[in-house]
């Protein structure tokens, strides 16, 4: 009599996205969607120099443009103490510029008008003089000790350096180098790209003079944090802000930090004393926003003749832009890039990362990327794929023989992390029959007499995935657990709230189906909220895959409370004492009599009618849930290409993606999920990139600049499953989100160097556009660093 | 998009249209199908004091293919009219073969084949085919029609030979000597990005030889390339392996490419003259069907 788990769409049903009736209806409802009365709308002025000192702003041309209501400046903010903000890696951020400004697309200043058109037409007549500085584009140049000082604002920041940061064992690892038969050397660039989520930033700024209460409409991933942090730079008491995030047109990453935009509407609306509107336009978001990656290697693995790893030796250094405004835990100031190798068992490693202030945007660490795990993984798979090359060793037995084994977990990484399941070697076993490798060799050959170049390149990692546990992992001081709140109406249906934010994952549909499967009430009758902070419990939002590992176990909890509870109620209808009743799906009984028993309906409407003595009304409450590690996903990517010799263009043959990301709630989400990450996995590896030329002007500024792949060129991909529960988490699930742009793009160009290998070309950095590779395969040398971006003849 | 303020006036007529823009005196923009206009009036890179609409005039959708196999395509003409006639595929196949690597399947829906030619872009598509088919645009004025011949109808990056109150009405293919045959090849980034580089080749066959042959490039100088003088090579004799090499090195050099973020000008030659040698050995292997 247990009711059919897929059919009232729980776990493990692929049951069609709630979200979509009413997207694929126009019938979202955007930040921009929003109107209130007496709104007045916002556009911000920025800077066309990277890097230049404000001799004068004026704007008094601007004031007399008709219906132009403020106009903001960064001395006006200054007398509020608003002209800078905190970031979320404890440094400082100009809101608007006052002294410089220190990037292209920098606020400048703000005009707030009755209408979006004379705001920019106003924008238009602010005459601002600057006076050129030298310009730093990448970090070489600002460790140059004659290099213009970026942050001459700070105290103690003579350069422009802003940390070294090491982890690991180097007396260790030196022995092992010593002791190698072979040291295997690469140098990479991961080039800067930018998430771009289709929807750009905006805010709606309400303030409310006579209740003295702040609301925001805005894009945020994390509103909590934001209300948190406009406490901080606003003073105004936390119970008087209300944050609310509608739906958002994505994210990555790209609307976890606070940008000057949010905090300028805010201030506006307070001395305006009217709702104030901004949207961001598409160039304003690609050139001003979080961006993820631009991270230089220097990498080296220390190696036994046979292939195994016997050490790791990294040193990075990362471009940070004018900001170190960085969305990650605040221990770790070059993300989690020591998650590198966690899927080898390596004896020993050590790292050294050291950031660099430059003349480009800030906000590193967006990107659906986990906290620069993107770079982390992509390295650690080059370097492999480097060493088997250099040792002749096949790429797939060099990884077999390096993995952890099924029976070694827990297994604690040479970095310290703790990871605890996995079946590596199964799941490479099944990519590589899939991809057919047992005779590619012979036909990669074939082909290559006959001119055709084939390469299949290989990329196999584990992630850490569901930040925190609170132990270790806080941002601005804010430990990073969870929540989830349900309410079971009395006819049984349900409004459950956490403190998570969709941007596309699906919570509508998947928080549902948890609840569905704890309690046996049908997905379809459980409504999923978030995104309003003053109703949804306080969580830290929704990036670095951490929806499921945290806010989807406090789903969980809640869901288990609200059936212990139930189960009381049920003793009591049933007349029979707690200890003799049993739990199926959707329904407790007597334990000597099946037949007798209550649907958890039952229950929920005695909880409002007919309750046992002594016990709280309702049914009703919340979980916060901390959870004791991270989750440690598994994916083996392999991609089957052919290269045109005559032009470079590279085509995938086939691409196969093995993941096991644990119990999966939704197969057909997860399956999204990846599709989306193996897109911008090849988006990067062959076209997405932002760069900057020599003075600082941003390459990459619009859509034809800055290329995100159609459908037209994005291979197909064959997905194929394995399940490792997790061992922690209550519903056995790991973290997927960004598995795939995390683990895509390696194998990409593993399969490009591979075709290559007979040429001796060791690396081409990513995109590998077809004008670089056919430079490689025309000189027999690497292709290192941005492309060029100047005319050169 | 926010666009500086504009005047908007939508004529009934050729004339009445003409009208407008000689009011403008220069400032007024004919908008057709809007794809590379409006997005220059969002990013305010453009800010016209009028848009002259001409959509609303009726008659100018036509393509006709003569007697003789000469075409007319009308200034309402969408890339996606071009990319679905059936009759083009086989009386004009550089038409057909560069149809569908215009733009995006959104562009060509609403952008239209003349006003393509018109924005002069380097790197346009139809500029470069209209080019190598050796056709004129049928221009019209206070004072009447005009033809400008293609090669002197782009002057520069986005200049052409119209007079501020000229509406360029029809593109003119001629009626081709024998058999019509070529292709169109371009190498883009992804779909919709500005070409790396694009050869348009159109040639007539007559006899089993080469009678006339149209090559021209796009994406590889600061405005379209007419290497037709380089294609000479080719003419009066049938398609072989050295006349195809030949001017495969011809046309490459014939290209003026600049080096920059979609490559190396050695790289750029050396895509032109695969693609010139790719199509023109194309040909080559189906003669026997077009000879």
């Amino acid at each position: 009599m247990a009711l059919d788990e897929i059919k009232i769409g729980g776990m493990g049903a692929s049951r069609r996205r709630v979200e979509d009736n009413r997207f694929i209806r126009g019938k979202g409802n955007y930040v921009d969607d929003i109107v209130l009365p007496g709104m007045l709308h916002m556009e911000i002025l920025r800077s066309p120099m990277a890097h230049a000192r404000i001799k004068s702003i004026d704007v008094s041309a601007a004031w007399e443009v008709p219906g132009v209501r403020l106009v903001l400046t960064g001395e006006m903010m200054a007398a509020r103490n608003l002209a800078w903000m905190p970031t979320l890696s404890y440094d400082t951020q100009a809101v608007l510029a006052t002294d410089k400004v220190r990037f292209q697309g920098q606020e400048v200043a703000a005009v707030i008008a009755d209408d979006p058109y004379i705001a920019k037409d106003a924008c238009q007549k602010i005459v601002v003089e600057y006076e050129a500085l030298p310009v730093i584009v990448n970090p070489f140049q600002a460790m140059e000790a004659s290099s213009e000082l970026i942050r001459d604002d700070k105290e103690n920041q003579p350069t422009n350096k802003i940390f070294d940061w090491e982890i690991g064992d180097k007396e260790g690892t030196d022995k092992a180098f010593a002791a190698a038969d072979h040291v295997s050397k690469l140098e990479l660039h991961y080039p800067r790209s930018h998430p771009s989520p289709m929807e750009t930033c905006g805010s709606i700024a309400d303030f409310n003079r006579a209740t003295g209460k702040l609301t925001v409409y805005m894009t945020s991933q994390a509103p909590h944090i934001v209300r948190a942090a406009v406490a901080m730079v606003a003073e105004l008491p936390e119970h008087m802000i209300r944050i609310v995030s509608p739906d958002l047109g994505g994210g990555f990453g790209n609307k976890v930090p606070i940008y000057p935009g949010y905090v300028i509407s805010i201030l506006a609306s307070i001395l305006t004393e009217r709702p104030v509107k901004w949207i961001e336009d598409k160039t304003g978001n690609l050139i001003s926003t979080g961006f993820g990656r631009d991270v230089y290697l220097k990498g080296e693995l220390a190696l036994r003749k046979d292939g195994k790893i016997l050490g790791v030796r990294m040193n990075t250094i990362s471009d940070h832009g004018a900001f170190y405004a960085d969305a990650q835990p605040s221990k770790f100031k070059i993300g989690l890039m020591h998650s590198t190798f966690a899927a080898y068992d390596i004896p020993v490693a050590h790292l050294t990362s050291t950031g660099y202030y430059t003349n480009k945007a800030p906000g590193g660490v967006a990107y659906r990327c986990s906290f620069r795990v993107t770079e982390a993984m992509f390295f650690q798979e080059r370097m492999v794929q480097a060493a088997a090359d250099d040792l002749g060793i096949d790429q797939a037995e060099i990884r077999r023989m390096n993995f952890v084994k099924d029976d070694d977990f827990p297994h604690r990484t040479a970095f310290g992390f703790l990871t605890d399941s996995g079946q590596y070697e199964k799941c490479l076993n099944i990519g590589l029959e899939a991809i057919g490798y047992s005779t590619f060799k012979a036909e990669q050959e074939e082909a290559r007499k006959r001119g055709r170049l084939l390469g299949i390149g290989i990329s196999t990692m584990t992630e850490p995935l569901g930040a925190g546990n609170s132990k270790e992992y806080d941002i601005l001081g804010i430990k990073m657990f969870d929540s989830a709140e349900l309410r079971v109406h009395m006819s049984g249906k349900a409004i459950l709230r956490t403190g998570a934010m969709n941007q596309g994952q699906g919570h509508q549909t998947t928080w549902a189906q948890i609840v569905a499967h704890e309690l046996g009430i049908p997905a379809d009758d459980v409504t999923v909220e978030e995104g309003d902070t003053d109703t949804a419990p306080f969580g830290m939002g929704t990036y670095a895959s951490r929806s499921t590992p945290v806010a989807g176990a406090a789903v969980a909890m809640v869901s288990r409370k609200i059936r212990a509870k139930a189960r009381k109620i049920a003793a009591h209808l049933l007349e029979v004492s707690e200890e003799d009743i049993e739990w199926e799906l959707g329904r407790f009984y007597v334990r000597s009599n099946h037949e007798r028993g209550v649907t958890i309906q039952d229950c929920a409407m005695a909880a409002y009618s007919n309750l046992p003595d002594g016990m709280e009304p309702g049914l009703e409450n919340n979980a916060y849930y901390d959870p004791p590690n991270l989750t440690w996903p598994f994916a083996c990517y392999i991609a089957k290409v052919e290269i045109d010799p005559e032009t470079g263009v590279w085509d995938v043959l086939q691409f196969v993606a093995v993941d096991d990301c644990g119990v999966r709630i939704n197969p057909m989400v997860v399956e999204g999920q990846i599709m989306g990450g193996l897109t911008e996995a090849y988006a990067m590896s062959s076209m997405q990139y932002q760069t900057y030329d020599e003075e600082g002007n941003c390459i990459g500024s619009n859509y034809m600049d800055y290329l995100l792949p159609t459908a037209w060129e994005t291979p197909g991909f064959e997905l194929y499953e394995v399940v490792t529960p997790c061992p922690h988490h209550p519903i056995g699930a790991k973290g997927i989100g960004e598995c795939a742009t995390v683990g895509g793009p390696a194998a990409f160009v593993n399969a490009v160097m591979d075709a290559l290998k007979h040429t001796g070309v060791r690396n081409i950095d990513m995109p590998m556009m077809p004008n670089r590779v056919y430079e490689a395969l025309q000189t027999g040398k690497d292709i290192s660093g941005m492309p060029p971006v100047r005319s050169g003849d | 998009m926010y666009p500086s303020r504009f005047g908007y006036e939508a004529p009934k007529s050729i004339e009445e249209a003409i009208g407008y823009l000689t009011a403008g005196a220069g400032e007024a923009k004919i908008l057709a199908g809007g794809q590379s206009l409006v997005p220059m009036l969002k990013l305010r890179f453009a800010a016209p004091e009028m848009l002259v609409d001409i959509n609303s005039i009726p008659g100018l959708d036509y393509i006709n293919i003569g007697a003789d196999g000469s075409i007319r395509i009308g200034a309402l003409v969408r890339h996606e009219d071009i990319e679905r006639s059936e009759e083009l595929k086989t009386a004009q196949p550089t038409l057909a073969a560069a149809a569908h690597l215009v733009a995006d399947p959104i562009v060509r829906t609403r952008g239209t084949f003349v006003g393509s030619v018109c924005h002069a872009d380097p790197q346009g598509d139809w500029a470069a085919a209209m080019t190598a088919l050796g056709g004129h645009i049928v221009v019209q004025g206070p004072k009447g029609k005009r033809e400008i011949a293609m090669k002197d109808f782009v002057l520069g990056p986005f200049q052409n030979a119209l007079a501020f109150n000229e509406i360029a009405i029809e593109a003119v293919i001629p009626a081709p000597q024998g058999t019509p045959v070529g292709s169109y090849l371009k190498l883009e980034r992804r779909v919709g990005d500005f070409a790396t580089a694009s050869v348009a080749v159109a040639l007539n066959i007559q006899g089993g030889n080469v009678v006339r042959a149209g090559i021209a490039l796009a994406g590889v100088g600061g405005r379209t390339i007419d290497a037709t003088e380089a294609a000479s090579v080719l003419v009066g004799k049938p398609l072989s392996e050295d006349s195809i090499l030949a001017a495969a090195e011809a046309v490459a050099a014939a290209a003026e490419p600049r080096t920059d973020h979609r490559g190396s000008s050695d790289y750029k030659r050396q895509i032109v003259k695969t693609f010139v040698s790719r199509i023109l050995t194309g040909i080559a292997n189906s003669e026997q069907k077009v000879a």
